[in-house]
């Protein structure tokens, strides 16, 4: 039978394989961003919580300040500051039990800090002294990644291969809106939504990429919708509510761990400063939309809400001001020491056993080393003969 | 050296099939080595090399991923933070140029910016090579972009027994491995004995293939039985020239190879990827450092030209074959050249 003599019969019929293979509803994310302070929502939260989350908070502020004025006196070679931030960082690092993994990104310090390492440490790498101060296992935080979304792969990878092992380990990776343009983000978020891997991607979206804006970055409706194209829940929330950053993150988690497969959270949040110490944020933004966020402060929000409940005395304003001061303190006196470095270690961890081409350097170094170490000594007693 | 077992038969293999059973031999001893990469399940991979690991393993430890190589390599190094062994499969030499930046932003790197803490133990193995009809990114000899990023081994068998010995050692190591699959080798066939006793050498030795005495072939790959051949080409022109089979890039195996030229005097590199920035030159530099007073003429490469691979209508031209060789040969007859 030829198509003409078939016309009357034709039927328009999908092609065979075509069936939805979600129902998106239920991934979309809400229109307007999940918010808990200043709503009827933080009559729920538990205020033990609450006042845990404004020590942190305060801390957490008073480290940016730190570390950016640690850059101004030359201890730091650069510091992408997360002020503003502190809520996504602070909220990221508490919903995390010990066994679960962080993938930070090279603004995560804070978060990397709040998980409980130690505050040299998390700054090795923004020092110039050697790039991970710390053992990854150990302490189940990835090295601070500088390539851009680099890290969710491993993130994913890492989520999966604990499932594998039977452990009810949760991944959660971190990446600014830049990453989100980056084909690693899509690779990570493809791979762990057709594993359903344990994993929770935290979009911090403030504003810009260096100094490219969101609407140069993105045609989607929100980098929450993203998810939606892999199948997975997308989550918008205030990112300067940190009540709701915890709420969500959690429910992400909790999700992850029960094997409910992957989310992505989009969280609204504004980089308050430069994107580091080398950046003049004046030659891209205006003053006032910076004023408007600064009314909209991470550390305001909750505290308008502390005072309103009763739950801010004088004295947890007090410990929570003296805790980052102290805090603040050792960090500058540690930091104002010169790291002791081994230069024979470049050659230490390259390989498991060293190449003989490896070997060859290394006595190379040790003979300039050795000689330079005698030259000195030459100079120093020759000043002390002269004396 | 491989001791073989005097009672059980050998019989002809491909070195396909020997790279198959290096993967199948790693993952039955060890619980943690997984294999994943686009097609490697139930088609077997489309050179076949991991036909019948995930029936026999399951898709956990053989896993077709989503078509995405940085997504593959990525995923992989976040498996092997958490104490796996992933070998993963790149399909076709130009197909892992978006895995490049895991591979030299991450895989390299990690054991060193963790002061040896996060040790990746990563095989990727990379189908490489021309001579096969290949289309367009079919084909590609990327072996020094690998070679000039440290932390990285960098290993290419040419032989059936070596396939399978170097597959073993490099899932074996603790540091990441790029695994060279020459792809006009994989249907070569040996006597192979599998079931016998397999030497799994540790990385970075060169073998001498054929001892000679009038000057030698440094090569590597698909490009060791060219060099046989014309070996034995260069018999009829008097020529008794010793073959050494680099196995291993990085690390450089520069003792075998010093030790070979000084005994030669003479030395031509061949390998099938363009020679202009190319492993010859380095190569070549290496043996003129090492033995200038004994070369008796400058270190010559035999490479493939300094153009994008071409189309396989015209790749034998493209490819060094004996011909080409034996004129580098002759041209090592300095003195009376100059």
């Amino acid at each position: 039978m030829t198509v003409m003599e078939q016309r009357g019969a034709y039927r328009p019929t999908p092609p065979p394989a075509w069936q939805p293979r979600t129902d998106p509803a239920p991934l979309l994310p809400d229109a307007e961003p999940y918010r808990v302070l200043g709503t009827e929502a933080a009559g729920k939260a538990d205020p033990g919580l609450l006042r845990r989350l404004y020590a942190e908070l305060v801390r957490g502020r008073r480290y940016n300040t730190q570390a950016t004025a640690l850059t101004k006196q030359g201890r730091l070679a650069v510091y992408p500051s997360s002020t503003g931030q502190e809520a996504c960082e602070i909220a990221a690092a508490l919903v995390l039990e010990e066994r679960d993994w962080l993938f930070p990104s090279y603004r995560d310090t804070l978060a990397v800090l709040t998980r409980g390492l130690d505050p040299v440490s998390a700054l090795t790498l923004l020092r110039g002294d050697w790039h991970t101060g710390y053992d990854p296992r150990e302490h189940r935080i990835a090295p601070l990644c500088t390539p851009l979304a680099t890290q969710l792969p491993h993130a994913v990878g890492l989520a999966h291969a604990a499932r594998l092992k039977g452990d009810d380990v949760v991944a959660l990776a971190m990446v600014g809106d830049g990453g989100t343009s980056e084909g690693d983000f899509h690779e990570a978020l493809n791979f762990a939504a057709v594993w359903r891997a344990p994993v929770v991607f935290l979009v911090q979206n403030n504003g810009f990429a260096i100094s490219v804006p969101l609407d140069r970055q993105t045609a989607a409706p929100s980098l929450a919708h993203k998810a939606v194209g892999y199948g997975m829940p997308g989550r918008l929330v205030d990112g300067n509510d940190v009540a709701a950053m915890h709420e969500v993150l959690g429910e992400a988690v909790a999700r992850a761990r029960e094997g409910g497969g992957p989310t992505l959270v989009e969280a609204i949040t504004y980089r308050m400063e430069a994107h580091t110490n080398a950046d003049d944020a004046t030659r891209y933004r205006h003053d006032d939309e910076v004023a408007a966020w600064r009314d909209h402060d991470p550390v305001l929000l909750l505290e308008r809400e502390l005072v309103e409940r009763g739950l801010l005395d004088d004295d947890t304003r007090r410990r929570a001001s003296e805790d980052a001061e102290a805090m603040a303190a050792d960090l500058r006196e540690r930091m104002n020491k010169d790291p002791l470095l081994d230069p024979m270690d470049l050659f230490t961890h390259v390989y498991a056993e060293q190449t003989s081409q490896l070997r060859e350097q290394a006595a190379q170094l040790r003979a300039e080393l050795e000689a330079a170490a005698e030259e000195a000594e030459a100079a120093e007693s020759a000043k002390g003969e002269t004396r | 050296m491989t001791t073989v077992a005097a009672k059980p038969a050998t019989k002809p293999a491909t070195m396909a099939q020997a790279l198959g059973r290096a993967l199948r031999d790693s993952m039955a001893e060890d619980s943690s080595v997984h294999v994943l990469g686009e097609d490697v399940g139930a088609l077997g991979g489309v050179f076949r090399v991991t036909d019948g690991l995930t029936k026999e393993f399951g898709e956990d430890r053989c896993t077709d991923t989503p078509l995405a190589e940085a997504g593959i390599l990525g995923t992989a190094v976040g498996m092997a933070m958490y104490g796996l062994r992933p070998v993963v499969e790149m399909q076709f030499d130009a197909f892992a140029y978006p895995a490049f930046e895991q591979l030299i932003s991450h895989v390299a790197r990690m054991r060193n910016r963790t002061r040896g803490a996060m040790p990746l133990p990563i095989t990727v193995r990379v189908p490489y090579g021309g001579g096969i009809g290949g289309v367009e990114h079919h084909s590609d000899s990327s072996e020094a972009y690998y070679m000039a990023t440290p932390g990285l081994h960098v290993v290419a068998p040419a032989t059936v027994a070596d396939a399978y010995g170097l597959l073993r050692a490099s899932i074996a190591s603790d540091d990441p491995v790029v695994f060279l699959e020459p792809k006009r080798l994989y249907w070569s066939k040996a006597d192979w004995n599998p079931d016998a006793p397999q030497s799994v050498e540790p990385i970075g030795r060169a073998v001498v293939r054929r001892p000679g005495r009038s000057a030698t072939l440094i090569t590597y790959g698909p490009s060791v039985p060219v060099c046989l051949e014309a070996a034995e080409a260069a018999r009829a022109e008097g020529w008794d020239l010793e073959v050494v089979d680099l196995r291993s890039l990085v690390p450089f195996d520069d003792e075998t190879v010093a030790a070979s030229v000084r005994r030669t005097g003479r030395a031509v590199v061949v390998h099938e990827s363009s020679g202009f920035g190319g492993p010859g030159g380095e190569i070549a530099a290496r043996v003129t450092e090492r033995c200038f007073h004994h070369l008796e003429a400058p270190v010559l490469r035999v490479a493939g030209f300094d153009i994008p691979y071409p189309p396989p209508m015209l790749e034998k031209h493209h490819l060094p074959g004996v011909d080409r060789i034996l004129d580098a040969v002759a041209r090592l007859q300095w003195e009376a050249q100059s």
